[in-house]
């Protein structure tokens, strides 16, 4: 054999350059297409951008870790669609930067927990969740309902999330405040605006206290909107075969 | 270039672009600390203001008193080899390695006794898991891989590391990185990314500290006096070099703004989820294999004081492993959203991967042919040994995790925990605990350590602890993987999810038992490597008393 090993073993470079040819063959021919294959991301009907309320909730879910214990992504095995629902699409997590599907089930998967439990349901677990799922080992989070939610920078969030390519527009950018606001109070004057922006989203005052928008109701409101976006009686999963 | 028989010099003119670097640090920060409205950002920002005012202070009192001529050992062979680097990164190490493993041991109790979360922010266990993740991976593990890699880069190429504040940059540089990630958590700073959780701020510093880590261990290799490069050095290349683009690839994201410290991720959804587990496998896959590999190719053969059994079997090893590592991550996302080809892809790959994983670990078992009696008296080589023994059994439980049908049962389960630890514990700790048992009389010049029958109660107290942690975690994670898709005779599901976590309880309690016992035991080290290094041991006449330099 004329080729010879020794190449690499005497100039540091060349060993250098190797491996980074070696190691970015894999990365190259799995994560690359998925980017161009039309079918990598069904087309669905009903998927939207977040809501500020509920993208304000979303990064609460973040800061907190939920996603140690809780996945967003049902399997397509027939236990857990009869368990959770319909199996996750991939375009159901099209807007999510970054993906929230999470590894460990220490809890129960949520990727379709909206609308499943009332608000006030959601409140007393959050508050010390053995009080209504008394085997329950997650922890308490009585803080979040006595927190203020930091809204100052909702308009950068949007503003971030649309350069890297969610379609937020302009008016749902500029308004991102007041849409924050309007989606707790179905009597505020934004209310026809908000809904107009967002045609399928919840209204009303999550945490129980119309007087505090605190860290709960944007909480709830992400909470109560994931996995609602899709209409799986309408769903086609035939024209979607990957 | 080193000369051999002088003394190694620092110039004022390094002193002087260091401080210069380090003070344009200090104004980036102050501007973030006078403009944001977040409180973890602007305590991050007065953590890295102290932190560059002090590098600064250091650097320029960097042979202050001897006319630029750094503080240096000359060896037998001549050459003045950089050990006080070394030095602090082996007690770093052992610091944080007591750190993360008791914040392991904590959020394990919190799952079997949930009022430890006691329901404030920066206790509960999501904000606490990361910080045990990233605490014994990038604390714990970064340390030891960075103080070994320059330690043998050093001795294996006859030279002594490339630059003098470099490698005290890195090592600053990485506990700098290590604080601003920790109290980041604490405070809910975080990317969600699993072990790439630290946000955009953070991970630049990382970048900064990490290339000028591959310089110093290219510039070392490059004024190397041995004309091969030594196995264990293409490990640690392979190591560093692969980490750089898997933390830039997986952490490219959009800042909300300057001063604040959120950001958004560039890729969304499944092509983000592939991103993270093609980063997340492979820091399996390359920080914590690769690199401990490096560890074992030196630290095996020098305790044994045999030669690595096959040459060629190591080259196999080296291209094949790295190669094939790469392909791996899908394998996290079977049966989920992401397209079919692609899982099978990491599943095929995953499977070849067992059979170089196992050459890997043959080429070091090997190495003890005609020295496995010291087995009976040398309790570090048998923690090394049976690191490697760990190797071999996490590798082929990977590979069979990986299988869809198997996967299926297994994911989303504490089978995954168990399967993790089993490398982490059994393989990355028992090497890394050799390697430093190894340094530790090395580098303070004794003739062994303080106790080996510590050592011997250490290996055995901990090995204990590791089989209660991951028998009890393939019975939890088999039983609720079973109960999940367990149906009653009428074929409706018989459990319901509640009930899955209440039979976890028993199992949670040995698990933590078990982590008890490893917390223990790495408590005896710090004991018997505090003796050590204060010259309180009795000579030992076993092994590898002193490296031969």
């Amino acid at each position: 054999m004329s080729f010879k090993h020794e190449i690499f073993e005497k100039n540091p470079i060349i060993l250098l350059v190797g491996i980074l040819i070696t190691v970015a063959i894999g990365g190259l021919v799995e994560i690359a297409p998925l980017f161009y294959l039309e079918n990598t991301i069904e087309e669905v009907e009903g998927m939207r951008p977040y809501t500020p309320l509920e993208l304000a909730g979303r990064n609460i879910y973040i800061r907190e870790g939920c996603y140690n214990c809780h996945s967003q992504m049902i399997r397509s095995t027939r236990d857990e669609v009869e368990r959770y629902g319909h199996y996750s699409l991939a375009a159901e997590s099209m807007y999510d930067h970054p993906f929230q599907w999470g590894s460990k089930r220490t809890g129960p998967d949520i990727a379709r927990v909206g609308n499943k439990y009332s608000d006030e349901w959601h409140r007393e677990h959050m508050k010390d969740p053995r009080a209504v799922v008394p085997e329950s080992v997650m922890p308490g989070y009585p803080f979040l309902a006595e927190n203020d939610l930091q809204f100052n920078t909702i308009q950068a969030d949007l503003q971030a999330n649309r350069m890297v390519g969610v379609p937020y527009t302009d008016d749902q950018i500029a308004f991102a405040e007041a849409d924050l606001k309007a989606q707790l109070d179905e009597d505020s004057d934004d209310y026809d605006a908000f809904m107009e922006r967002y045609p399928t989203a919840q209204v009303r005052d999550f945490d129980g206290d119309p007087n505090k928008i605190s860290e709960l109701d944007a909480l709830i409101a992400y909470m109560q909107m994931l996995g609602t976006l899709v209409d799986f009686s309408i769903y086609n999963a035939q024209e979607n075969n990957r | 270039m080193t000369n051999l028989s002088s003394p190694p010099t620092v110039s004022g003119l390094a002193k002087g672009l260091t401080a210069l670097g380090l003070g344009v640090g200090a104004v980036l920060a102050l501007f973030i600390v006078a403009n944001t409205t977040s409180t973890p950002m602007a305590l991050h920002g007065y953590i890295m203001i102290a932190a560059f005012v002090l590098g600064i202070v250091a650097v320029m009192n960097l042979g202050f008193n001897s006319n630029g001529v750094m503080a240096h050992e000359p060896s037998p062979s001549g050459v003045f080899y950089n050990n006080n680097v070394v030095k602090a990164g082996v007690i770093a190490s052992t610091f944080w390695g007591v750190v993360g493993f008791l914040a392991g041991d904590i959020i394990a109790w919190q799952l079997a006794f949930p009022a430890l979360n006691f329901d404030l922010p920066w206790t509960n266990f999501g904000r606490l898991r990361p910080l045990h993740t990233s605490a014994v991976i990038f604390a714990f593990g970064g340390n030891v891989l960075i103080a070994t890699s320059f330690y043998v880069v050093q001795r294996t190429s006859k030279a002594r590391l490339a630059g003098e504040i470099a490698p005290w940059f890195v090592f600053w540089g990485y506990q700098l990185f290590i604080v601003l990630a920790a109290t980041g958590y604490l405070l809910g700073v975080t990317q969600s990314k699993e072990y790439a959780e630290p946000e955009w701020y953070v991970d630049i510093w990382l970048t900064i500290v990490w290339v000028t880590y591959l310089l110093v261990f290219l510039g070392t290799l490059w004024r190397r006096r041995e004309s091969h490069i030594y196995v264990a050095n293409w490990f640690y290349l392979a190591f560093i070099v692969t980490i750089a683009m898997l933390h830039l690839v997986n952490n490219m994201a959009m800042p909300i703004s300057f001063v604040e410290p959120k950001s958004y991720i560039l890729f969304s959804g499944v092509q983000d989820a592939l991103t993270q587990w093609w980063y997340g496998h492979n820091a399996v896959g390359f920080f914590l294999t690769a690199g401990f590999l490096g560890i074992m190719y030196y630290f095996v053969p020098k305790r044994a004081e045999r030669p690595v059994y096959s040459y060629r079997l190591s080259i196999v090893h080296f291209w094949s492993l790295i190669f094939l590592y790469i392909w791996a991550g899908p394998h996290h996302l079977h049966y989920t959203a992401l397209p079919d080809w692609a899982q099978t892809l990491g599943m095929t790959f995953s499977i070849i991967l067992w059979m170089p994983s196992w050459g890997g670990m043959i080429n070091g078992l090997m190495t003890l042919s005609g020295a496995w009696d010291k087995l009976r008296t040398d309790p570090v080589l048998k923690m090394l040994v049976v690191s490697v023994a760990f190797y071999g059994m996490s590798t082929f439980e990977g590979p069979l995790m990986s299988i869809k049908a198997v996967n299926g049962l297994s994911h989303y389960t504490d089978w995954t925990v168990g399967h993790v630890h089993s490398g982490a514990l059994g393989w990355v700790a028992y090497v890394s605990f050799g390697a430093l048992y190894c340094l530790f009389p090395w580098l303070w010049k004794r003739k062994g350590l303080y106790s080996l029958k510590l050592v011997n109660l250490h290996f055995w107290i901990s090995t204990v602890g590791i089989v209660l942690y991951i028998t009890s975690m393939w019975v939890s994670g088999i039983m609720q993987g079973l109960m999940w898709r367990a149906y009653d005779s009428l074929g409706f599901l018989e459990y319901s999810f509640v009930e899955t976590v209440e039979a976890m309880h028993p199992y949670y309690i040995i698990r933590a038992t078990g982590g008890l016992l490893f917390v223990l035991g790495s408590l005896i080290m710090v004991y018997n490597l505090w003796k050590t290094a204060r010259g309180e041991g009795e000579a030992h006449p076993v092994t590898a008393a002193a490296p031969a330099e």
